[in-house]
C-alpha cells in the first residue's frame, strides 16, 4: 500500500526519531511510505488556543496535501482526534472545504489504529528487551477510541515486559497550551502520573503521542529519574538484540 | 414601545465569577489537606458511579433519551413555560418571573417579608447559591438556615460550597467536628461538648440542630430538580429527608428554579430519576424523591422562574446544551484538573467542567475568561456525562470567544504565519536548532524565557534534533516523495 506519512509539527520539530521509526516500520511492512513536503501542522494548537480563523489555512494546507493519497497515517493520536474532529467543523463557513476535510480525516489513521484495523496485524516482527509501561493518552482513548490495539501491539513484542500503569486512563496534564496557561494545575497533574509511572518500574514508558511524552519525558527529566519516554512506533521499529 | 436591551446576562450581584482560574488554582494546589481530601472524594464517588452505571444494559440509550429530551425542552422553552405557569396557578400555587439575581431576590425578600418572618429554613439549591440569596436576606435582616448536611458545614464554616452535589468535599471529619462545636450553639441548638469526629455522632450532632430548625421555621425556600410542564410538579430529589421536612413543615413554601429545569411530561421523568442518581451519588436510586404540585392544604407556595443569562446560553447554538446540565456533577468527580484544585478555584458557584462551559456563558465570556481555559481537554467530562454534553468541544468554541493577550495572539499569528508554507516553516525549524546552544552542556533545556517559562518551571525540553526529519527523509529517501 501507498501511505503517506503526517508527521506533524512536533515530530518534525522536536522528536524527529518517532517519525523515522514510523517510515522504518511501514517500510518493513512492505508498504510505501511517502512524505507529502507541502505538510505543515493539523492546526489542533490554534483551534484550541481559541484562534480558529488563523487555523483554517492550515487546515486547507493539509486537506490539499493529503487529498491525493488513500491512506494518511500520523504517529500522534491527538493530531489525528484534530483532523477527525475537528477541521470539518472549523471548515464549516466554508462547505465546499469541510467536505473535501471530512473526506481526508476519513482517510487519516493514527499509527496503532492502520496497523490493526486496517493492514490487520499485531506482530510486526519487532524485538525490545525491556521493561515497559503504556499511557494510553486522552485522545487516542476517548477521541479516536484505539481501545487495547497498541497494548495488543506491544504484547507481540519480543522480550518486552509490558506492566500495567496504574490510573493509565487519567490525563497526564499536558493539553497543548494548557501546560503553559495553567502550569501549576498541569504540574501537579503530571506529578501524579510521573508517580505511577515510577510505582510500576518500567524503564521505559510509552505512548502515542509525542506531546504527552514531552510532558511525561520532561518531568522525568527533571527529577533525573532515569526513566525515559519513548514513542510506541520506536517500540515497534526495534530489532534490538533480536 | 418597547426597546429591545439583548438577552439578559447574569449581574454582578450573582455569584458567577471570581478570581483569574490560574491563579486561584495555584493557592489550591499548595494546600496539601485539600489535595487530600478532594483526591480521596473524587476518587471514591467515582468507583461508585462507574459500577452501578455498569450495571444499567441500556445506559447509552438513557444518556441519548435524556439528551433528546432535554433538547426537545430547551428548543420548545417559552411554551412550556407558559404551560407550567398556568398548571401551578390553577393548583392555587403562584408564579414570579426574574430575570436576574436582582429580581429574584426582591421578588423573594418581599415574599418573605410578607409572612411577618425573621428566618427561613433552606433546602440546598443551587439557583438561590447563584443569585446571592442568603446574603440578600440577611441585608433584609431575615436569617437563611441551610438544611443540607453538606451546606449546613459549608454555612457554619463561613465557607462556600467547592463542589455541586458534596459541597464540603474539601472537608474532613476531624473538620467538621470542630466547625459544629464552636459555631451550632452560636445560631441554635448546640453541639454535645463530647462530640467525637465518626460520622453517625456527626450527622446526629446535625440532625438535632436541624430538627429545631425545621420546626421553628414559618418558611420554606427550596430549590427544583425537576418541574414538570403539563401537571406543574415541583420535584426535589435528596439523600437526607431534609428537604422533605423544609417542603411540608412551613406554612409558605418559595421555590426558586431555573428555567431549564423543565421536563414536558411526567414521563420523561423516569428517564432522569434513573440517569440522576446514579451518576451523582453512585446510588440506584436516590432515598428522597418530594413532588408537588401547586399548593397544599394550608400552605401557600410561590415558584420563583429565573433566568439571570440563561437565555443568552440559549441564544448560543454551539453552547445551548450547557442547558441539558440536571447537575449531577459527575463531570467535576472525573476531571483531572477539578481533583487538584477543588471548586473555589473556578470562582464560581458552578465548579468543574460544567461551570467553566455555563458560567462563562451566563455572564458573557469576557467576566470569565480564564475558565475556558480550566481544562486539558481531556474528554472524561464528556464521558461521564449523563445528558451527553460535549463540554471540550464548547470549551474550545468559548475559547474562540473570550478576549486575548495581546502578547498571546501574536505568538498564534506568527506561528501560523510561520507554518502556512513549507518554505517559512523549514525556516522556523533552522533557527529553532539554535536552541541546542542553549542546552548543549547537559543535553536538554531547562529555563526558558517567558511564556515558556511556564513549561521550564517543572519540565526539560529536549534539544532540538541535529538532523531535522525532512533532512533525514531527503537523506535516505532522495528528493522525489
Amino acid at each position: 500500500m501507498r501511505i503517506a506519512l503526517f508527521l506533524t509539527c512536533l515530530v518534525d520539530a522536536v522528536v524527529p526519531a518517532a517519525g523515522k521509526a514510523t517510515v522504518e516500520l511501514l517500510e518493513r511492512l512492505g508498504h510505501e511510505v511517502v512524505f507529502p513536503p507541502g505538510q505543515t501542522c493539523c492546526g489542533q494548537m490554534h483551534v484550541n488556543t481559541g484562534y480558529p480563523g488563523e487555523a483554517l489555512p492550515l487546515i486547507r494546507r493539509y486537506v490539499e496535501t493529503f487529498e491525493p493519497y488513500e491512506a494518511v497515517v500520523a504517529p500522534s493520536g491527538s493530531c489525528v482526534g484534530s483532523v477527525r474532529h475537528q477541521h470539518a467543523a472549523v471548515a464549516s463557513g466554508d462547505p465546499a472545504l469541510a467536505a473535501r476535510a471530512a473526506a481526508v480525516a476519513a482517510r487519516t489513521y493514527e499509527l496503532s489504529e492502520f496497523l490493526v484495523d486496517v493492514l490487520g496485524v499485531t506482530d510486526v516482527g519487532a524485538s525490545y528487551p525491556h521493561r515497559v509501561t503504556y499511557h494510553p493518552t486522552c485522545h487516542s482513548l476517548r477521541l479516536l477510541r484505539v481501545g487495547d490495539k497498541p497494548l495488543r501491539l506491544l504484547r507481540e513484542v519480543r522480550g518486552l515486559d509490558l506492566v500495567e500503569l496504574p490510573g493509565a486512563e487519567e490525563c497526564c496534564g499536558f493539553g497543548g497550551t494548557f501546560a503553559v496557561k495553567n502550569a501549576d494545575t498541569s504540574t501537579a497533574m503530571l506529578a501524579d502520573k510521573m508517580r505511577a509511572v515510577l510505582d510500576t518500574r518500567a524503564e521505559v514508558c510509552a505512548a502515542s503521542d509525542s506531546s504527552c511524552l514531552l510532558h511525561i519525558g520532561g518531568g522525568l527529566s527533571r527529577l533525573r529519574t532515569g526513566v525515559r519516554t519513548v514513542h510506541l512506533a520506536e517500540i515497534l521499529a526495534s530489532r534490538e538484540g533480536s | 414601545m418597547t426597546v429591545f436591551l439583548g438577552l439578559p446576562r447574569a449581574d454582578p450581584e450573582s455569584h458567577l465569577h471570581g478570581a483569574p482560574f490560574p491563579q486561584a488554582a495555584r493557592a489550591a494546589i499548595a494546600d496539601t489537606q485539600l489535595r487530600r481530601n478532594l483526591g480521596n472524594a473524587t476518587a471514591t464517588i467515582r468507583a461508585k458511579r462507574a459500577r452501578v452505571v455498569g450495571e444499567v444494559p441500556d445506559w447509552a440509550a438513557l444518556r441519548a433519551a435524556g439528551a433528546a429530551i432535554k433538547d426537545d425542552t430547551l428548543a420548545r422553552l417559552p411554551e412550556l413555560l407558559v404551560q407550567l405557569e398556568e398548571a401551578v396557578t390553577a393548583r392555587g400555587g403562584t408564579v414570579h418571573w426574574a430575570r436576574d439575581a436582582t429580581e429574584a431576590n426582591r421578588i423573594v425578600t418581599a415574599l418573605v417579608q410578607a409572612t411577618g418572618a425573621d428566618e427561613v429554613v433552606k433546602v440546598k439549591s443551587m439557583a438561590t447559591q447563584e443569585i446571592g440569596l442568603n446574603e440578600a436576606l440577611e441585608a433584609a435582616g431575615i436569617a437563611a438556615w441551610e438544611t443540607d448536611l453538606a451546606e449546613l458545614i459549608v454555612q457554619l464554616g463561613h465557607d462556600t460550597p467547592s463542589h455541586i452535589l458534596v459541597p464540603a468535599i474539601h472537608r474532613n471529619r476531624a473538620e467538621i467536628r470542630e466547625i459544629f462545636l464552636r459555631e451550632m450553639g452560636r445560631v441554635g441548638l448546640p453541639a454535645p461538648a463530647d462530640l467525637t469526629d465518626s460520622p453517625p455522632a456527626l450527622a446526629d450532632a446535625a440532625r438535632r440542630h436541624l430538627r429545631q430548625k425545621f420546626l421553628d421555621a414559618r418558611v420554606a425556600i427550596s430549590g427544583a430538580n425537576f418541574a414538570v410542564a403539563s401537571t406543574g410538579t415541583l420535584s426535589v430529589v435528596e439523600s437526607e429527608g431534609n428537604g422533605r421536612m423544609c417542603i411540608t413543615l412551613p406554612r409558605t413554601l418559595i421555590t426558586v428554579m431555573g428555567i431549564e429545569k423543565l421536563v414536558p411530561t411526567w414521563q420523561d421523568l423516569e428517564v432522569f430519576l434513573q440517569l440522576l442518581p446514579r451518576s451523582s451519588t453512585g446510588e440506584r436510586m436516590n432515598p428522597y424523591t418530594s413532588m408537588w404540585s401547586g399548593a397544599v392544604e394550608g400552605q401557600e407556595f410561590h415558584l420563583v422562574l429565573l433566568d439571570n443569562g440563561r437565555t443568552a446560553v440559549l441564544s448560543d447554538p454551539e453552547g445551548r446544551a450547557a442547558l441539558r446540565c440536571i447537575r449531577c456533577s459527575a463531570c467535576l468527580n472525573v476531571c483531572p484538573v477539578y481533583e487538584r484544585t477543588g471548586g473555589h478555584a473556578y470562582g464560581s458557584i458552578y465548579p468543574g467542567p460544567i461551570g467553566a462551559v455555563l458560567s462563562p456563558q451566563m455572564t458573557g465570556p469576557s467576566q470569565n475568561s480564564t475558565l475556558p481555559y480550566a481544562s486539558s481537554l481531556c474528554g472524561a467530562c464528556y464521558d461521564a456525562c449523563p445528558v451527553a454534553i460535549d463540554i471540550p468541544s464548547m470549551l474550545v468554541h468559548l475559547r474562540s470567544q473570550v478576549p486575548h493577550p495581546a502578547a498571546e495572539r501574536a505568538v498564534m499569528r506568527s506561528v501560523a504565519y510561520a507554518m502556512g508554507s513549507p518554505r517559512r516553516w523549514a525556516v522556523a525549524l533552522a533557527v529553532s536548532k539554535a536552541g541546542r546552544l542553549l542546552g548543549r552542556r547537559r543535553g536538554r533545556l531547562s529555563t526558558l524565557p517567558p511564556p515558556l517559562s511556564g513549561w521550564t518551571s517543572s519540565r526539560d525540553l529536549p534539544l532540538p534534533p541535529a538532523e531535522s526529519f525532512r533532512d533525514w527523509w531527503t537523506r535516505t529517501h532522495g528528493d522525489g516523495s
